[in-house]
């Protein structure tokens, strides 16, 4: 595992750390992106403690000197767990520059009253907006918006303002942050939805919310990882993965911690890429639970079209298409000899395989237990003894057919796909899937999501609707692609490195003047 | 198709409304979640909505249509204001010199389903449980009004900053072009009510208990869910529709001209259906699907794309690649059969080449319902 690089005074490390439900799994990366060393710790109660664990055996392991890490790179379901369980959420005071249009509408409408009453008491409509092409519908009411931070004052601790068509104009989204620091103290944190989310107002402004709403937790989240680090002797910059599969510094993160919702499945297909070399394939990531199944399409994960919701909230900012299935290593295996049947999951053992998992000693007959039965993978000591071939046969069919099928669901056409298997439990899958042109498994398979975090890509998006009858269309995706390219550098990219990662444009029913909505994404390293 | 009416609207009845809406918009229309939420705040700020049948209306009643004309992506991020929704209401009550009995929906499919609800509620008058679309089409004169020679005028606008416009119209071609044009002005999304209509037309007109339809619609898509049945099979069995095809979409096309989206989807079929392919042709809404050249439903019956799992309607724009769907067919009203409803609405209107063929006849060349 340990390669020469280890003895190169100047070689510069990045270390990747992807805290998942069950495991958090840590990787260490030279300079090339060459995988020096991973590790995988069980996921403890106070994350930290896991995250803590998992760089001290990385540096011991590896014998790395901590002064030669220059990069650490975090991916984290803290904001995701803190939504759904409604924990640790700050109250959001909201300001929407809508009135007099939006009014039949209220904020938080579909909101249940629980996380509205945690969350979001304080949320007001004040006048203000643009038309989709940037025109003014009315000018922003100043008196009436400090009369609201005003009201706000000793009750919120951030504030989300989100206007009409503020994606295409963000001057008064920008003027409102203004005010609000003047009222609200320049500390107030601020949240624009037009740096969150896409047009779809009640899907953003959900979405800015719910960013105001987790500024503590993903404070306690870097705040734990930098000390961390300090403690190991580290002195690295630090970034937070997003969902999209790029970076964010942990300043920007301390802003946008809504970004790193979903960011698990993405940091695993980027890991695949990165360590298969494929750029378009089909990553099949098996945990101890689930399968998660993603489209890696020019290097990057293919993002969902639909609005996505969160712990019951509708939001629209971007997330990594994905199709989770109910099949992983712990997946419990059932059979009833009476009447003839075997049945797959969908619960699952999880953390427990160890001690339940029939060739570890348990009593429960698992997907592993299949796996290893049916010579797939060799297990030490594994106790073999009483496990029914016909049984493990049978439930590997079922298996394999389910993720057979989920993996034409994610299919882009009926040509056979390259499928990356990531995840402990890839040793599920038998080397050969219907519908599969070649089954790829890396080394490092099971860290695949630490190795994905550690990358360290920063993307830029432009998101904009153009009049093609003032511009021709090529006019319009040179606008939007120049955009998105500076919007990379602003996040860190260095500039030579920035590529076109995602552009596509879809033309806007029902309204004349030829009106097309242009998105396109770039990324670049650091 | 029914039995029983809808009387009233509430927060649970508008949620199932806007789902059997979304099949009735045969992709187009738009996403009615803000005409659910629109309507349900209605309904908590001024409680219920009476819905009446058009035989409980007086001869000479006085009926509105209101709805929202525009681009839907619009009206998504700007968000009706409670008074665009009256505004066009008063305007025309004062042209004609008298007071409503009743607001309708214009089309049963997509959001504008709903839009009537937000008026009604705030007004406190009833809501029609009829259209005249029964269905969703993408331009102002594709009504049964129109069919009928009824007069589209007065027609009214309204946008949120207050501004209203009053219209009087030839003919619902010239209300389409005059309205889309003011539309732009008014930030490419605005409120409309045209067709005024008189209970006596509404009878011999509008489709009838077509809201209490989208209720069933969604009730069954729903409770299909709850009781694990199969939501699409309940569904063709409700409406004496057809299962098209079932399979994947394997290519998009979508194009732009003179405003409306225009395009074209492959699928390739799935499990029995291995190796078919059914090319779906839109405007908004679906208006044709083939195979192999041979049409398997032709507008205006109603073509409707739903997910395989959940049996919920698709959108033509939130069709995409690797979508699993089954495409269903449904009889249109008989009529959009007629020689000047396929003038309006048929397969030449929209540009195509197939000669328009009732669904029912085409199941039977084909050997029945699948």
């Amino acid at each position: 595992m340990v390669d020469t690089n280890v003895n190169n005074m100047e070689e510069i490390y990045r270390i990747g750390i992807d805290v998942g439900g069950t495991n958090t799994d840590a990787a260490l990366l030279d300079s090339k992106l060459n995988t020096i060393h991973t590790v995988k710790v069980h996921t403890t109660h106070d994350v930290n403690e896991g995250i803590s664990e998992s760089i001290r055996r990385l540096l011991s392991e590896s014998s790395v000197n901590p002064a030669q890490i220059r990069y650490a790179m975090l991916g984290t379901t803290h904001c995701t767990n803190a939504i759904v369980e409604r924990k640790h959420l700050g109250k959001v005071g909201l300001i929407r520059i809508g009135a007099p249009a939006t009014t039949a509408v209220p904020p938080l409408a579909d909101w249940d009253d629980t996380l509205k009453a945690i969350v979001g008491s304080h949320a007001y409509i004040v006048r203000g907006g643009y038309e989709f092409d940037g025109r003014t519908i009315v000018d922003l009411d100043e008196a009436e918006m400090i009369e609201c931070f005003t009201k706000m004052k000793g009750n919120v601790e951030a504030v989300a303002i989100c206007g009409v068509f503020s994606p295409v104009n963000t001057s008064q989204e920008k003027r409102a942050e203004e005010l609000a620091k003047q009222v609200l103290g320049a500390d107030m944190p601020v949240t624009l939805s037009h740096e969150i989310g896409s047009i779809g107002l009640l899907e953003r402004e959900n979405a800015s919310m719910l960013n105001g709403a987790l500024l503590n937790v993903i404070a306690g989240v870097v705040k734990g990882f930098e000390e961390a680090l300090q403690g190991f002797g580290i002195s690295a910059s630090v970034y937070i993965c997003q969902n999209d599969g790029t970076l964010m510094y942990s300043e920007y993160a301390l802003r946008y911690p809504i970004l790193t919702i979903a960011c698990g499945p993405t940091n695993s297909i980027r890991g695949a890429a990165h360590l298969s070399g494929l750029d378009d394939a089909l990553v099949v990531d098996i945990g101890g639970t689930t399968t998660d199944i993603g489209v890696l399409s020019q290097g990057f994960p293919r993002q969902s079209s639909a609005a996505v919701e969160i712990g019951g909230i509708r939001t629209n900012f971007r997330m990594p298409d994905i199709l989770s299935i109910g099949i992983g290593g712990g997946t419990i295996v059932r059979s009833d000899v009476a009447q003839d049947q075997v049945t797959v999951g969908p619960d699952s053992v999880g953390y427990e395989l160890l001690k339940r998992g029939r060739i570890f000693g348990g009593d429960t007959l698992t997907a592993t237990d299949v796996a290893v039965k049916l010579g797939r993978y060799e297990w030490n000591d594994a106790k073999m003894e009483g496990l029914d071939e016909s049984i493990c046969r049978r439930a590997d069919e079922i298996i394999t057919r389910d993720i057979e099928d989920a993996i034409d669901r994610m299919k882009t056409s009926a040509d056979a796909v390259d499928v990356i298997l990531v995840g402990g439990g890839s040793i599920l899958v038998a080397d050969n899937l219907e519908g599969v042109a070649r089954i790829v498994r890396p080394d490092h398979y099971d860290a695949a999501n630490a190795i994905g975090a550690a990358l360290g890509e920063v993307s830029g998006e432009t998101e904009r609707i153009y009049s093609l009858d003032e511009m021709t269309y090529d006019q319009a995706k040179e606008d939007a692609r120049n955009h998105a390219i500076e919007q990379a550098v602003l996040a860190g990219a260095d500039r030579d490195t920035v590529q076109i990662v995602l552009s596509e444009d879809i033309p806007i029913a029902y309204l004349p003047g030829n009106a097309l909505l242009v998105k396109v994404k770039a990324a670049g390293r650091l | 198709m029914t039995t029983y009416r809808i009387t009233e609207l509430n927060e649970q009845v508008v949620k199932y409304i806007a789902v059997g809406a979304a099949v009735l918009g045969t992709g187009g229309g738009g996403d009615p979640h803000i005409g659910k939420l629109m309507a349900q705040e209605a309904i908590r700020k001024h409680g219920p909505v009476r819905v009446i049948s058009p035989e409980e209306l007086e001869d000479d009643a006085l009926v509105i249509p209101l709805s929202m004309i525009g681009a839907p992506t619009v009206m998504n991020e700007k968000i009706p204001s409670v008074e665009q929704m009256t505004k066009p209401l008063d305007l025309i009550e004062k042209e004609l010199g008298r007071k409503v009995t009743a607001i309708m929906p214009i089309e049963v499919g997509g959001g504008n389903s709903l839009v009537p609800v937000i008026a009604a509620a705030e007004r406190g008058i009833p809501i029609l449980d009829a259209d005249a679309m029964g269905r969703a089409f993408p331009e102002s004169q594709m009504v049964t009004f129109h069919l009928d020679g009824i007069d589209c005028s007065p027609i009214t606008m309204a946008d949120e900053r207050g501004n209203a416009v009053l219209m009087h119209a030839i003919d619902g071609v010239w209300e389409e072009r005059m309205a889309r044009a003011v539309t732009i002005q008014m930030g490419g999304s605005a409120s409309i009510c045209d067709y005024p209509v008189s209970g006596a037309q509404v009878k011999e007109s509008a489709i009838p208990n077509t809201l209490t339809l989208a209720y069933e619609i969604g009730k069954t898509l729903y409770e299909s869910k709850e009781l694990k049945q199969n939501p699409i099979e309940a569904m063709l069995k409700q409406l004496n529709g057809y299962a098209l095809f079932h399979g994947k979409a394997v290519d998009i096309r979508r194009r732009t001209e003179g405003g409306f989206t225009r395009g074209e989807a492959i699928f390739e079929g799935t499990d029995a259906q291995k190796g078919r392919t059914m090319r779906l042709f839109f405007q908004n809404e679906f208006l044709l699907a083939t195979e192999d050249g041979q049409s398997l439903a032709v507008t205006p019956d109603l073509i409707s794309l739903l997910d395989q799992d959940t049996g919920m309607p698709i959108t033509t724009e939130n069709l995409k690649y690797g979508a699993r769907v089954t495409a269903v067919g449904f009889p249109c009203d008989p009529r959009w059969r007629t020689v000047k409803g396929l003038e309006t609405v048929g397969p030449q209107y929209f540009g195509y080449d197939a000669p328009y063929v009732p669904i029912e006849k085409l199941a039977a060349e084909r050997g029945g319902a699948q």
